[in-house]
């Protein structure tokens, strides 16, 4: 299945300094939602220091979680079923000015 | 000849006389209706009224035609007051377009005094008042602008004791702060208050915008209900931040807070707008609504007084980097006993964990230097790279191979000494950093080596 994955804020730094990831899920068993592409995403794009990224089975505090557009609570957070195509962006929110 | 001497004699004389001009205008900057050291006392109501004079009709007449503002608008905007927290690159772009439109009272939060490397995007402060007060020169510069708005300059800090004496006193807040602190406290404190708080925020080149606690939307702890752990906190001093970023944000927040002294909506409640000035977009996303569950505008609050902010977030209200302490004494050094190690020759290996942008900027002199980000003494490649080094200076000798490691302020350099040590174990090396970096070496060493 294929998302794009985009990273804003500073959380891109994390991510070969690059903002936007075309990825193809591989097929499985179990439906795709946020809680394993989070898990999919440590195993294959998070090189280092994963704690700057992740807290537990989520994102850490501190970063806004889009699908589409929207935030991710107004979907169902960890429980969203990705769908083809989706946009999904992780924004490390700003406090600088 | 006679000419000559003419024009120098002119040219003194006008020369006295600029002087004689420079110093009444101080005086008179300083009669200026201004007020000064205000505390977090009350304030007179602001005067309301009903019609505009006939200068603000002549001042204001380009706004005034527009139907969505028109004169109704304008005696709204003329009535209202907005609070600014932070007279820095989000608060000066802000406070000069709220000052232009013709807000009625203006009052300016800050603690800090300019410094140069403010001034390239704190734009309304200028290269003279570097030491002054930011608020103060806010209020300096906005009132040259209109005269007709009254300022009030808080030259302090806000926390839990006078954020809601202060708040309470005016209509819309503005978010133009710096440091995770502040922000939430900001945003307990205009929950509490029931006042609109209109969020600004700028790093590198991005830039973020909210309207929080507006018309029933969600608050910045419905959002981040925790905060963000301290060490993925970067701040404008360390991440760096291109002026203009702040300056597109803040000229935002004082429109959002136009539209709303005036009557007109906000279009940023339960929406945020991302910026993004390499790409060259915006994007405004939808957010969630106001949380039930949330602990202070939820059904149940359960902060219902503020609390310790920096206890709370574990971070200090400011964006003012302090000097770490993680290492013992004997595993420091000076950077004037670095300097005789360079004068006296002795064979070592300098690391400098920076990131090589800063490298270009300035570093030490050291033809041999190692470049290691900080952010990099994980990876594999560069390590390789210093243990050949190690193992270089080793065929000259048996004794320990020492390290000298540096970077801005002395604080990247204690813990990349820790790391550093982990990942040269079975090696045989002595490892020490230089206390207060570049800094120290340009305070104490070379007085003509720059600081950034």
């Amino acid at each position: 299945m294929e998302i794009s994955l985009e990273f804003s804020g500073g959380a891109e730094l994390l991510f070969d300094n690059n903002k936007k990831h075309d990825v193809i899920l591989p097929d499985q068993k179990e439906k795709w939602n946020i809680k394993n592409l989070l898990v999919w995403m440590k195993d294959n794009m998070l090189r280092e220091r994963p704690e700057l990224f992740l807290q537990g089975e989520t994102v850490r505090p501190g970063i806004l979680v889009l699908v589409n557009d929207a935030d991710w609570e107004l979907v169902g957070e960890l429980e969203y079923e990705i769908q083809s195509k989706d946009r999904i962006v992780f924004i490390s929110t700003l406090h600088g000015g | 000849m006679d000419e000559l001497q003419l024009l120098k004699d002119e040219l003194s004389k006008r020369d006295a006389e600029i002087a004689k001009l420079k110093m009444a205008l101080q005086e008179k900057e300083k009669q200026l209706s201004l007020r000064t050291d205000v505390t977090e006392e009350a304030l007179k109501p602001l005067k309301q009224v009903n019609k505009l004079s006939n200068e603000s009709i002549s001042r204001y007449s380009r706004q005034l035609i527009l139907p969505e503002l028109g004169v109704t608008g304008q005696v709204k905007l003329t009535n209202s007051s907005v609070l600014i927290v932070g007279a820095g690159g989000l608060g000066c772009p802000s406070a000069v377009y709220l000052a232009a439109a013709g807000i009625g009272r203006l009052g300016i939060v800050d603690y800090d005094e300019v410094e140069l490397s403010n001034l390239h995007r704190q734009i309304l402060h200028t290269e003279d008042r570097v030491g002054m007060s930011k608020s103060q020169s806010v209020a300096t510069t906005c009132h040259r602008l209109n005269s007709g708005v009254e300022y009030v300059p808080y030259h302090l800090a806000l926390d839990s004791c006078n954020a809601l004496p202060i708040i309470s006193q005016y209509d819309i807040v503005l978010d133009a702060t710096d440091n995770v602190a502040t922000r939430y406290l900001l945003n307990d404190a205009c929950v509490i208050a029931g006042k609109t708080l209109v969020s600004g925020s700028a790093l590198r080149f991005e830039g973020q915008l909210t309207v929080y606690n507006y018309e029933n939307g969600p608050c910045y702890r419905c959002l981040y209900p925790k905060p963000p752990p301290p060490q993925t906190v970067t701040n404008c001093s360390d991440g760096g931040v291109v002026g203009v970023v702040p300056g597109i944000i803040g000229c935002m927040q004082a429109l959002e807070a136009i539209k709303i002294a005036s009557g007109i909506k906000s279009s940023f409640g339960q929406r945020m707008l991302l910026f993004d000035a390499i790409d060259g977009t915006f994007r405004c996303v939808k957010l969630r609504g106001r949380q039930p569950s949330c602990p202070v505008c939820g059904d149940a609050p359960t902060i219902t007084q503020l609390i310790d902010y920096e206890q709370f977030c574990g971070a200090k209200a400011s964006d003012k980097d302090k000097a770490m302490n993680i290492l013992e004494k004997e595993q420091r050094m000076s950077a004037k006993e670095y300097k005789t190690i360079l004068e006296e020759k002795k064979p070592h290996i300098l690391v400098d964990v920076r990131q090589p942008v800063e490298l270009e900027i300035c570093q030490l002199p050291n033809t041999k230097t190692i470049n290691i980000p900080v952010s990099s003494l994980q990876k594999e490649e560069k390590i390789s790279e210093l243990r050949d080094r190690i193992n270089q200076l080793k065929s000259n000798g048996d004794d320990k191979v020492p390290i000298v490691v540096v970077c801005r302020r002395g604080n990247d350099s204690q813990s990349a000494v820790n790391t550093l040590k982990q990942q040269l174990l079975d090696n045989n090396i002595e490892i020490k950093d230089i206390k207060g970096g570049l800094h120290s070496w340009s305070k104490n060493v070379d007085h003509n080596f720059p600081q950034y």
